[in-house]
């Protein structure tokens, strides 16, 4: 079996990353890789791995691995790297402020609380689970309404079931991996309610989850009531008008002990905001450059605290950057600045990184607002790049290498997502 | 078992005066029909000690507002729940406003009420940037605190148990009989007699007094709204804001919890009894209420929105005191500013019993006192590190949003605790931003080894509020 113990936790490292899901060990391992000595992941689970652990389902590390992993599976690959290259792991401890120079107060059960001292250092402490509350759905307020995150930490973790009929509010990728979960160990799913006119998850999803198990998918539909005095036992779903006006006259109860709710993920930045790091009010995570480094010198930050992924391998690749960039900046081989600015344009609702340098080879993450068959994706006057398809549930890729940017000589990028014709015309 | 006095209802009301019974050797017990104390109409509460200038002396309300009001930091040293006297600032809009603040102005003078000030509105704006540029001048109150209810409630129970009280929880009363020197109490868990009852059952007091052949006073519920915002707001506003009040509300405020959560609201609409549903106009009433006062204020923010029902009897005044039915003392139609008067009303409902026959012979085992509960969160770092050193549970945080640790989830359990809503009143575990998202299950786990309980049997408040269902029972196989 492979260990996590190590020694004895240093005073001072090359580079620590908070938060030891699939983010925090790609950025260790991308730290270990350009130089850095000493690295630590702090995590306050009792092993790192994140919320892999509790997505016992297939689908993972396609592109990463080239080959089909769980989460559990893929966690444990980056594990037995972080462990082989002598990467310490602090579990069942907690980052309680990153305060001053970049020296974090640690509280563990091993050992107390401890500050200890990094030359950099990578925020990966992932997302949270949008709840009732951010939403306010009306009516009574019986147990029974759930995130859908919980009730898969339930499900696949705790071996308890959260209800018997269950109905999903909003079509993020978890909600539809737990319909199809649910449905697997018994419980019937009445419906999946989806406020917008289009699924927020991935087409994957909708095809694996919902129609090979005949759930429904109701679009432009929501949870308008949650009814039930100590256990939810019915919800009324109404459709949705123009401007998201519930039509609740027009709704109906449906039977139900248990709402899962699936209506986004919020990253987790109150360590970002101590650091008062500049945020972006679109991603709600910072703002960073092409090497992944937020404004303020040596943190750096990836994965779900930036912005919300779809693909856990696409987690990976921005956490190695992020890591090699910590190591380097550690190291002092810290590169170049930034020299030209993305900004999201036309149907774009953001983009990551925000800055990036016309010298080096970026990768650029962005969604649409709006679901686009073929369509155009634009590089300010630079660059245009045919697509297939975007939908808002599918994160847009596009790969920015120096040889576009030859003849661009502003500060700033516009980037659009128009129809086809549109584009071409451009 | 026969006891001195049977007090139906566990809200603040019950809960203080048990504890003030508990201060003489009686033999008392404190009963009501949820699982804990406060989870009535109290846990739904405000929070706010009013600075006592709201209420007209006229009435019982006006009267006990300020009498209560002064018996809180003694309560709250002995007890060692938080609070605090954040002061409140009354606005106003137009000269109709600045009229009504006059008029309070000169009935908390009247009324005794220490510190007021007339604020103009610079320094209003001075003091609260937060707030409208609109209002013209303010009414300051130094004496406005603020409470958890809940936590007033569970240390006034711990407390008057402690002294030998003795509780019964999940207890509804089902039926009183008159028998010959007192009353015979049937309930869930069973039948108890008592020389004396006293009716806090709050809402359902006219249920209650109906049962020992009482007619009224009739109870209403008026219910309301409260929309809780992200911490992230904490200092948004400093102190307690309210409008000009109306002759029947004190209007829509904004409440700087004790642990710092912004809360706006509440609403105030006549409602059905177990009518605790939030609705989409009442959000809408709060936030367009509130951005008049602050227009900073946005839906955005909010985290987690509640209903409570305020219990009302006609003539809107409290009605405490003895009864046609000797022996038999109420304390009906509590509402705003029921927590407020609380210490005052339990006295008053004493007095009532001593002149109803009932011997008070001081114990003197009685201990005011309860250990104040750990807090890791507002302890400074070097109490933190000492607080891990003395027992790693302290080092283990459970829930991250509020920084709450294990060690403090078992200490309220150890405290009484037994279900979600239980830790999560005592411990602020759940009430963050996430709302419980990664803590729950912790809990539950604590719950179920350190109460000893199948993890199915833990709830969220008592009763059929079931979290979890073992797999054989509701998945494959059935």
């Amino acid at each position: 079996m492979v260990t996590d113990r190590f020694e004895q936790l240093a005073p001072a490292y090359d580079v620590i990353v908070v938060g030891g899901g699939p983010a925090g060990m790609a950025a260790a391992l991308g730290a270990r890789e350009t130089g850095a000595e000493r690295v630590l992941i702090v995590d306050r689970e009792g092993e790192a791995g994140g919320i892999l652990h509790q997505c016992i389902h297939a689908g993972f590390g396609l592109h990463w691995f080239g080959e089909e992993l769980t989460g559990p599976e893929y966690a444990q690959r980056f594990f037995e790297q972080v462990v082989e290259h002598e990467i310490d792991i602090l579990t069942d401890a907690y980052v309680l402020d990153a305060e001053g120079d970049l020296g974090v107060r640690v509280m563990s059960e091993r050992y107390g609380m401890r500050t200890v001292a990094g030359s950099a250092v990578v925020l990966a402490m992932g997302a949270r689970e949008r709840t009732r509350g951010a939403i306010r759905i009306p009516g009574q307020r019986p147990a029974g309404v759930m995130t859908a995150g919980f009730a898969q930490k339930l499900v696949n973790q705790a071996g308890y079931m959260p209800g018997k009929r269950v109905a999903i509010l909003g079509s993020g990728d978890i909600g539809l991996i737990m319909a199809r979960r649910l449905v697997l160990e018994g419980a019937e799913v009445v419906g999946v309610y989806e406020l917008m006119a289009h699924a927020n998850g991935s087409n994957r999803n909708i095809v694996q989850c919902l129609h090979d198990f005949d759930i429904p998918l109701h679009l432009s539909t929501t949870v308008s009531r949650i009814h039930g005095h100590e256990r939810v036992d019915k919800v009324t779903v109404a459709p949705v008008g123009e401007g998201y006006t519930v039509l609740e006259d027009q709704g109906s109860d449906v039977a139900c002990d248990t709402v899962l709710l699936s209506i986004g993920l919020i990253p987790e930045n109150e360590l970002s905001r101590q650091l008062r790091l500049r945020l972006d009010p679109a991603t709600g995570g910072p703002v960073v450059s092409g090497s992944m480094e937020t404004s303020r010198d040596g943190v750096f930050a990836c994965g779900n605290v930036v912005h919300v992924h779809d693909l856990v391998d696409h987690v990976s690749e921005e956490a190695t950057l992020a890591g090699r960039s910590a190591g380097a900046y550690a190291t002092g081989q810290a590169p170049g600045p930034d020299n030209v600015r993305l900004v999201p344009g036309e149907n774009v609702r953001y983009c990551v990184p925000h800055t990036i340098s016309t010298e080096r080879e970026h990768v650029v993450h962005m969604r649409v607002t709006r679901p686009f068959e073929a369509c155009t994706l634009r590089l300010g006057d630079v660059h245009a790049r045919p697509l297939r398809y975007a939908f808002p549930g599918e994160m847009v890729t596009v790969k920015v290498r120096p040889r576009i940017l030859k003849e661009f000589h502003g500060d700033t990028l516009k980037i659009d997502v128009v129809p086809r014709e549109e584009g071409m015309s451009a | 078992m026969r006891y001195d006095v049977i007090i139906v209802g566990a809200g603040v009301v019950g809960c203080a005066v048990a504890r003030e019974l508990s201060r003489y050797r009686l033999d008392v017990l404190l009963m009501d029909k949820e699982c804990e104390a406060g989870f009535g109409t109290s846990k739904a509460n405000s929070g706010i000690i009013h600075a006592g200038h709201h209420g007209d002396p006229a009435t019982l309300k006006g009267r006990l507002e300020w009498e209560g009001n002064q018996a809180w930091d003694r309560l709250a040293d002995e007890l060692g729940f938080g609070f605090e006297r954040i002061g409140e600032l009354t606005v106003a809009f137009d000269d109709d406003d600045r009229r009504t603040l006059s008029e309070l102005e000169a009935q908390g003078r009247d009324k005794g009420v220490t510190g007021l000030e007339r604020w103009d509105a610079e320094r209003v704006r001075r003091e609260e940037p937060a707030l409208s540029e609109e209002i013209v001048e303010a009414l300051f109150a130094p004496t406005a605190g603020v409470v958890n209810p809940y936590e007033a409630c569970f240390t006034l129970a711990e407390n008057a148990h402690a002294n030998g009280v003795v509780t019964s929880f999940e207890d509804p009363v089902i039926s009183i009989d008159r028998i010959d020197d007192g009353f015979r109490v049937h309930g869930r868990n069973g039948t108890v007699d008592g020389r004396f009852v006293v009716n806090a059952a709050g809402l359902f007091a006219d249920e209650i007094a109906a049962m020992v052949g009482l007619d009224g006073p009739t109870i209403r519920a008026r219910k309301g709204e409260e929309y809780l915002l992200d911490k992230r707001l904490q200092g948004y506003v400093k102190r307690l804001i309210f409008p000009s009040p109306t002759p029947t509300s004190k209007g829509v405020l904004i409440i700087p919890t004790y642990d710092g959560t912004l809360m706006v609201g509440p609403t105030a609409h006549w409602a059905l009894k177990d009518d605790l549903t939030t609705t989409a106009e009442g959000a809408a009433e709060v936030f367009e209420k509130v951005r008049r006062l602050a227009p900073g204020i946005s839906e955005r923010d909010c985290i987690a929105e509640f209903a409570g029902l305020r219990a009302v009897a006609e003539g809107e005044d409290f009605v405490v005191g003895p009864t046609a039915v000797p022996g038999f003392v109420q304390a009906a139609g509590i509402q705003s500013p029921g927590l407020t008067a609380a210490p005052a009303l339990a006295e008053m409902v004493v007095e009532a019993l001593k002149d109803e026959g009932l011997a008070l012979q001081a114990d003197p085992e009685f201990d005011p006192r309860l250990a104040p509960p750990v807090r890791f969160a507002t302890a400074s770092a070097e109490e933190q590190a000492a607080l891990v050193a003395s027992d790693p549970g302290y080092g283990r945080i459970v829930c991250r949003c509020e920084i709450v640790t294990e060690g403090e989830v078992v200490d309220a359990i150890e405290r009484g605790a037994r279900t979600l809503d239980g830790l999560k009143f005592r411990t602020r575990a759940g009430m963050g931003r996430c709302q419980g998202g990664f803590c729950t299950w912790r809990c539950m786990e604590l719950l179920s080894s350190e109460a000893d309980m199948p993890v199915p049997a833990v709830t969220k408040r008592g009763g059929g509020s079931w979290v979890v269902l073992p797999r054989e029972e509701a998945g494959r196989g059935h």
